[in-house]
């Protein structure tokens, strides 16, 4: 067991994981028309992606749903979170607030557009920016929990029997304790939704694509060194944020 | 003050719960509802539903031709799944016995892609496998092949997608219930004579189990459901049940058919689900929560 081969499959992940980010990266700085052979290094495709009106509008589409969605998802699921650990210990509404984070992506996909279609409503980003909000509000239910049972009751007793009322106790104890876990589900549920495929797919109206629609279009017609451009720059906005988040809970970490 | 606050005691829980709970009855509850209601219904001549009841679309799902793609689903995520568990029980195990400033760093570097577009992850693998790719030029270099293999476009290339894909969602349970064994249970299995296989077999794995569970849940779930990889990196010669669903509802638009397939996505999931529970019970004495 404590040979050198026990080590294997361990490196050979992280060589599985990372080699295609490498080759993608390296790829991006190609001077030559394909992501296949090199040709020399160029920032070429960095230029052909800045002025792609297809992509802007497909990144401006996706972050007015991800802004939108984060904070529809930040205040739903946090008041929820909050009333669930108060009010109810029922497992059907608990199960009921996870359910949209385990789901099939799919048949929550399915699930809307069927419903849209019923109440004929017109598809376009409002109605991705509320689907989108339906599996935020879950992950940010489920961190804003977890934070919940470590929470200190004690204070907002205090703060009550100090004659502060519910909504006082509430903005000025409550919710600057459970801040890491609702900044975390935050950032968590603007991630999600800015990568999100599938439920876009079948929510978005055929006018306004967000950014994974047009990837997908793209990758479809064919292989061209500026979607590796696009996915440099889009490893490392997510890179960044992941390391962020990292921050954020590792600091709440040693607040405790 | 008595007043104020019995009535306090009513408001507070309609104003934290309220607006959640509806927001998920009308966009959760309702849409599941109307999919599951679909499944018994026909589908009209030009798409929609016309509602008269019939148990046509069950029957039909029966049919050799469905049948086929929903045992050639399963057997993709099933190899899927075993592949992701090989790799990731001794990545994991590696993980958890590593000094702890390592630790995290190895469990953010396994979960770093999988925060990366999973569309720019499944490209990766079209420049990496087709015929002039990174792949065939390597192998063609060391003089291992004359020809360039036909890797695109091939049910494994459709195995490494997922792989790739739902890896990470492998690691993290399998590492959270490996990290919690007791490593003296390891050393007094050693001391009463098992060696590295027997003591792995009848201590580690069975109290490890409801991890490997959960582990197999993330990856196959998703799998079974997927329909952009299979279309992307199978290149359409082999459709997976993600692909039929999403056909059904937005090409064929025969809604109550389309309603019945996503049906069996949600009963796989609601089996694995309880599996994996009992088996949580069984092994651990409590659920496991990775």
């Amino acid at each position: 067991m404590r040979s050198r081969w026990a080590f294997a499959p361990f490196w050979l992940t992280y060589l599985f994981l990372y080699a295609p980010i490498a080759v993608l990266v390296v790829m991006s700085f190609n001077a030559a028309d394909t992501p296949y052979t090199w040709g020399g290094f160029s920032t070429h495709w960095y230029g052909e992606l800045a002025s792609d009106t297809k992509i802007r509008e497909g990144l401006v589409n996706t972050l007015i749903v991800a802004t939108g969605s984060t904070v529809l998802a930040t205040v739903l699921g946090t008041l929820l979170a909050v009333g669930m650990a108060r009010y109810t210990r029922s497992k059907v509404l608990g199960a009921l607030a996870t359910l949209p984070a385990i789901l099939p992506d799919l048949v929550l996909a399915i699930g809307l557009l069927a419903f849209y279609s019923a109440i004929q409503a017109t598809l376009g980003l409002h109605s991705v920016l509320a689907a989108h909000t339906v599996f935020g509000m879950a992950f940010v239910a489920t961190v804003v929990r977890t934070r919940l049972t470590h929470a200190d009751l004690s204070l907002e007793e205090a703060s009550r029997d100090l004659g502060a009322g519910a909504f006082t106790t509430f903005v000025r104890i409550t919710l600057p304790g459970l801040m890491p876990g609702i900044v975390a589900g935050a950032l968590l549920a603007f991630t999600l939704s800015i990568d999100e495929f599938v439920i876009a797919f079948f929510t978005a109206g055929p006018k306004d694509p967000t950014l994974p629609i047009v990837i997908y279009s793209m990758v479809r017609f064919g292989v061209t060194p500026e979607i590796n451009a696009l996915a440099t720059v889009l490893l490392a906005v997510s890179f960044t944020a992941v390391i962020l988040v990292q921050r954020v809970t590792r600091l709440t970490d040693s607040l405790r | 003050m008595r007043t104020t606050r019995r009535r306090r005691l009513r408001v507070e829980p309609l104003v934290l719960l309220g607006p959640g709970l509806a927001y998920l009855l009308v966009f959760l509850v309702v849409p599941l509802g109307l999919v599951l209601s679909y499944t018994v219904f026909q589908r009209g001549r030009f798409g929609g539903i016309v509602y008269e009841a019939t148990a046509e679309n069950f029957t039909r799902v029966a049919d050799p031709l469905y049948l086929d793609v929903l045992l050639h689903s399963v057997k993709i995520a099933g190899i899927t799944t075993l592949l992701a568990l090989a790799l990731g029980y001794p990545t994991a195990y590696v993980i958890a016995k590593l000094p702890a400033k390592w630790k995290t760093l190895a469990l953010i570097a396994v979960v770093l892609p999988f925060w990366t577009n999973f569309l720019i992850r499944t490209y990766a693998w079209i420049v990496l496998l087709n015929s002039q790719g990174v792949v065939n030029s390597a192998l063609g270099d060391l003089g291992l092949i004359d020809e360039p293999l036909q890797l695109l476009y091939t049910d494994g290339a459709i195995v490494i997608g997922l792989l790739y894909a739902y890896l990470p969602l492998m690691v993290l349970p399998l590492y959270s219930a490996i990290e919690r064994l007791d490593p003296q249970l390891g050393e007094a299995s050693a001391n009463l004579g098992a060696g590295p296989v027997r003591t792995f077999l009848s201590v580690t794995l069975p109290l490890t189990l409801p991890g490997v569970l959960t582990g197999c849940v993330f990856v196959f779930v998703p799998s079974l459901g997927n329909f952009v990889i299979p279309e992307l990196l199978g290149g359409g010669h082999s459709v997976m049940v993600g692909n039929l669903v999403r056909d059904q509802f937005l090409k064929a638009r025969d809604w109550p058919f389309g309603s019945v397939l996503a049906l069996t996505l949600i009963a796989v999931l609601v089996l694995l689900l309880m599996a994996q529970a009992w088996a949580a019970r069984r092994f651990s004495g409590e659920g496991d929560r990775a």
